[in-house]
């Protein structure tokens, strides 16, 4: 579309589709400058990140070159220089990372790393005792163990190479202080700034090492297992695993007797319609319910909400699973339209895979208004009267206020949460678990003993492979295919969107 | 202006509005606007008061049709926990029934709930996992949120945007390394709670956004007086920011407490199939399993009751605090 840039008196003077149709043209002819403008930062970014790193060993070098003996020595034995300086502190907490390092790497990192290329050789295998003559099990090598602690010795090295550019920036800094001649720091002000200026790392310290042992770590793990064929059967410790390289992936893209493209894509599918409609629907849905205790004129507002409210409370495997049990085939719901006879056979509401998914998502619409209600009261208070007061004066009704007033305030603030929404109901395992698990099975997208049905999404799907299974390789790929999807509908909404406040204008 | 129009005019304004009584009178315009007034004035003189009369009717006619409706959704809303709680009381039969109202009311469930299944040894191993989680996850947030929101260090985007990424792979992978390491240590299967403590506390640092957010508010003009004075970082954090920060501690303590409460998937994938190990959403879940829950399902609606009732409780009694969490969350994004 070659539509050239229109001025604002142009753009007003159009109709309201014509605004609209411009609008969506426009945001198709920017794409290609989009793209360009970011793989511009991309090479910006990379730019920059080698341009650092040269600059960093252009720093060692010079502070080899012209530093002085202390400095020289402490290339080899950390922390030397600020001991020789009187700054035992910091000298000693160097000194004894070095030596943590290099006992580890002696006696274990460096085993483990030497398997890490193959994941193992000495296979398990089972053995006459030349005594008794029982057969005993003589264990070979641990695939999942060298994967592991391999994995660590690595977090390990950069985490020591990382220290000891520290230690050279240190005494860096000692021979351009010496050289000026001030004094160094003291010990004691070491220790002070770690409850003052550096406060930061005495906070940080603590939850980042969890966060990288419990949460970084095992990630990594998985992504390297989805190039692995550890599974179940392939389980590291009877049966070694190996490297296969992209044989996963190329599972994803395959329609042969091993691959899992059919099923993925129809899991994929569903995964993003029941995303989209669980999140608007809750969103318009919970907004007009605030809306309504919100009027004037509405008596006990309080109450209304307390008693929305209360439903959050409550553990949703509770509700959920009794809710489930209520649209049993022999549950409460068909028992009594039976008793009254408006049918005659139970209506199988689990058991057909439309009917599942609409009640899937109706009963999630039950879950989620509470909140979207909670949410949206306080937002929706704050939206100026007056607007509401001139666009009654104006002759607008109800509707037109809504369309032209609430809904696009409301959409302005809370932008942001719709895209955490969307992208926590990709992952909203509780209600479909629950209520269904995923059936009605569809037997013809069974991977490797993975059932999989009409409202699985693609993270029951995983918890599947994960718990019952122990099909790892496939659930790793379809983990890292998550967060792939996560990750690009947060680029496309975070580049298109206007309003990217920035967290300084609060303070 | 005559008296009459004044009153007449103040009168159309309520009635637009909603036809409530306990309004502030809306103010009159200024006389220095004739335009405006000329067009009210002419606006009432065309519809005269019948139409007035008749918008007030039908606002009335508006807020009974509200009324029912909200009666009907809340009914709705409420009418699963009355079936909990009825069924839990229902004797005659321990599986599903197709009637809500027992036909032989008892306390048989409760006493087979505590004599016949690990249920106390679930609540207790779940009541002792919501504190600790409580305590270790509030220091944690408390303490990332506060870094990244005072402190300006090298690095501290590139650590805000890899949380951020990181956040966005799916918990379960994480599982099933963590479930093996806790194995080697001897802190899963029976012993599961005491895992799945380490587990929760562990990684709770990522999730600072709504402390942080809060934190944002508190004017820097505060820190930068009380540095003046001479207080360190610490003694800013400790007898400045956290004093004022009581709603979002609370918060942030409510939520770690009760997540335990809820979670069944790490609890029983932790556990892996021993049900001593379990919290009371994994032992519940299990107790109403495919095969069990023609025996268990009156016993199951017994232990939810017994577990939804105290965490009710405590939720309405912070409910204020929960709100505030919640909804300053969302603005923020």
């Amino acid at each position: 579309m070659d539509k050239e840039q229109l001025s604002a008196a142009e753009y007003l003077r159009l109709r309201r589709w014509e605004r609209l149709v411009y609008r969506i043209s426009k945001f198709f002819t920017s794409i290609p400058g989009r793209t360009k403008s970011f793989f511009l930062k991309l090479k910006n970014a990379l730019g920059s990140f080698f341009r650092a790193l040269w600059a960093n060993l252009v720093e060692i070098w010079t502070t080899f070159r012209e530093g002085s003996w202390q400095t020289r020595v402490s290339f080899l034995v950390m922390g030397f220089g600020s001991l020789a300086h009187g700054q035992i502190v910091r000298g000693l907490a160097f000194l004894l990372l070095e030596s943590a390092f290099i006992f580890y790497m002696i006696f274990c990192g460096a085993y483990w790393l030497g398997k890490f290329g193959t994941l193992g050789t000495v296979e398990t295998i089972q053995v006459r005792d030349p005594e008794t003559g029982i057969m005993v099990t003589q264990y070979g090598d641990n695939s999942f163990k060298i994967l592991l602690y391999g994995l660590i010795t690595l977090f390990f090295i950069v985490a020591f190479l990382y220290t000891w550019r520290l230690n050279v920036k240190q005494n860096h800094i000692i021979d351009g202080i010496l050289a000026s001649g001030k004094k160094l720091k003291s010990n004691k002000d070491d220790l002070h700034s770690l409850v003052d200026d550096s406060f930061h790392k005495s906070l940080l310290s603590l939850p980042v090492f969890g966060i990288v042992m419990f949460t970084v770590l095992p990630i990594i793990f998985m992504i390297l297992v989805a190039f692995t064929n550890y599974d179940a059967t392939n389980d590291g410790r009877f049966n070694l695993f190996r490297w296969v390289g992209l044989e996963n992936f190329g599972r994803l893209f395959s329609f042969g007797e091993s691959g899992i493209t059919v099923a993925f894509g129809e899991i994929l599918a569903w995964t993003l319609i029941w995303a989209f409609f669980a999140t608007f629907t809750n969103y318009f849905l919970g907004m007009f319910v605030a809306m309504m205790i919100n009027k004037k004129g509405i008596k006990i507002k309080k109450v209304w909400r307390t008693l929305l409210v209360l439903t959050i409370a409550v553990p949703q495997f509770i509700s959920l699973l009794y809710i489930s049990n209520l649209f049993a085939e022999n549950g409460i719901v068909n028992a009594t339209l039976m008793s009254w006879k408006w049918i005659k056979e139970p209506i199988k509401f689990w058991g057909d895979g439309m009917l599942a998914k609409v009640m899937v998502i109706v009963i999630n619409i039950w879950v989620g208004i509470p909140y979207l209600m909670l949410i949206t009261t306080g937002i929706l208070m704050n939206i100026p009267q007056d607007l509401y007061e001139s666009a009654r004066i104006d002759g607008a009704n109800v509707f037109q206020q809504y369309c032209k007033i609430t809904l696009p305030y409301m959409l302005f603030v809370t932008g942001p949460y719709l895209l955490n929404s969307f992208i926590s109901n990709i992952n909203n395992f509780n209600v479909i678990y629950l209520l269904t698990g995923g059936r009605p099975w569809e037997p013809a997208w069974m991977v490797n003993g993975t059932p999989a049905g009409k409202t699985s999404i693609l993270i029951t799907w995983l918890f599947g492979m994960t718990s019952d299974s122990g099909d790892y390789k496939t659930a790793s790929v379809i983990g890292i295919l998550i967060f792939a999807v996560c990750a690009i509908l947060s680029l496309i909404v975070f580049t298109v969107m206007p309003s990217n406040r920035r967290e300084d204008d609060y303070s | 202006m005559t008296e009459d129009e004044r009153i007449f005019e103040f009168d159309a304004e309520e009635s637009i509005a909603g036809g409530e009584f306990d309004l502030e009178p809306a103010p009159l315009p200024p006389v220095e606007e004739p335009a405006l007034i000329r067009a009210q004035t002419a606006y009432g003189e065309d519809k005269g008061s019948r139409r007035n009369s008749s918008v007030r009717v039908r606002s009335r006619i508006v807020n009974t049709i509200i009324h029912i409706v909200l009666a009907v959704l809340c009914t709705v809303w409420i009418l699963p926990f009355v079936g909990i709680l009825l069924e839990s009381f229902r004797c005659e039969s321990p599986g599903l029934a197709g009637y809500l109202i027992p036909k032989q009311w008892g306390f048989d469930n409760y006493v087979r709930l505590f004599t016949e299944t690990q249920f106390p040894r679930w609540f207790l191993q779940t009541f002792l996992m919501g504190l600790v989680t409580a305590v270790v996850q509030t220091a944690f947030v408390l303490a990332v949120s506060y870094a990244l929101s005072r402190h300006r260090f090298r690095g501290r985007r590139l650590l805000m945007n890899l949380m951020l990424i990181f956040g966005m792979f799916p918990g379960f992978l994480t599982l099933i390394l963590l479930r093996t390491l806790m194995q080697d240590w001897g802190l899963a299967d029976a012993n599961a709670p005491f895992g799945l403590a380490i587990i929760y506390c562990a990684s709770s640092g990522m999730g600072y956004y709504i402390a942080k957010g809060f934190f944002d508010t508190i004017p820097r003009s505060l820190d930068e007086a009380a540095r003046v004075d001479g207080a360190s970082r610490m003694q800013i954090f400790f007898k400045l920011i956290l004093p004022l920060s009581k709603p979002i501690i609370i918060y942030t303590v409510l939520m770690a407490f009760m997540a335990p409460w809820g979670d069944f998937v790490m609890a029983r994938f932790m556990a892996n199939n021993n049900d001593a190990g379990y919290n009371v959403a994994a032992g519940l879940q299990w107790l109403i399993s495919e095969t069990k829950v023609d025996t268990n399902y009156t016993t199951f609606c017994a232990g939810g009751v017994v577990v939804a009732l105290p965490i009710t409780i405590l939720f309405m009694c912070l409910q204020k605090y929960y709100v505030a969490g919640v909804t300053g969350g969302a603005v923020k994004g």
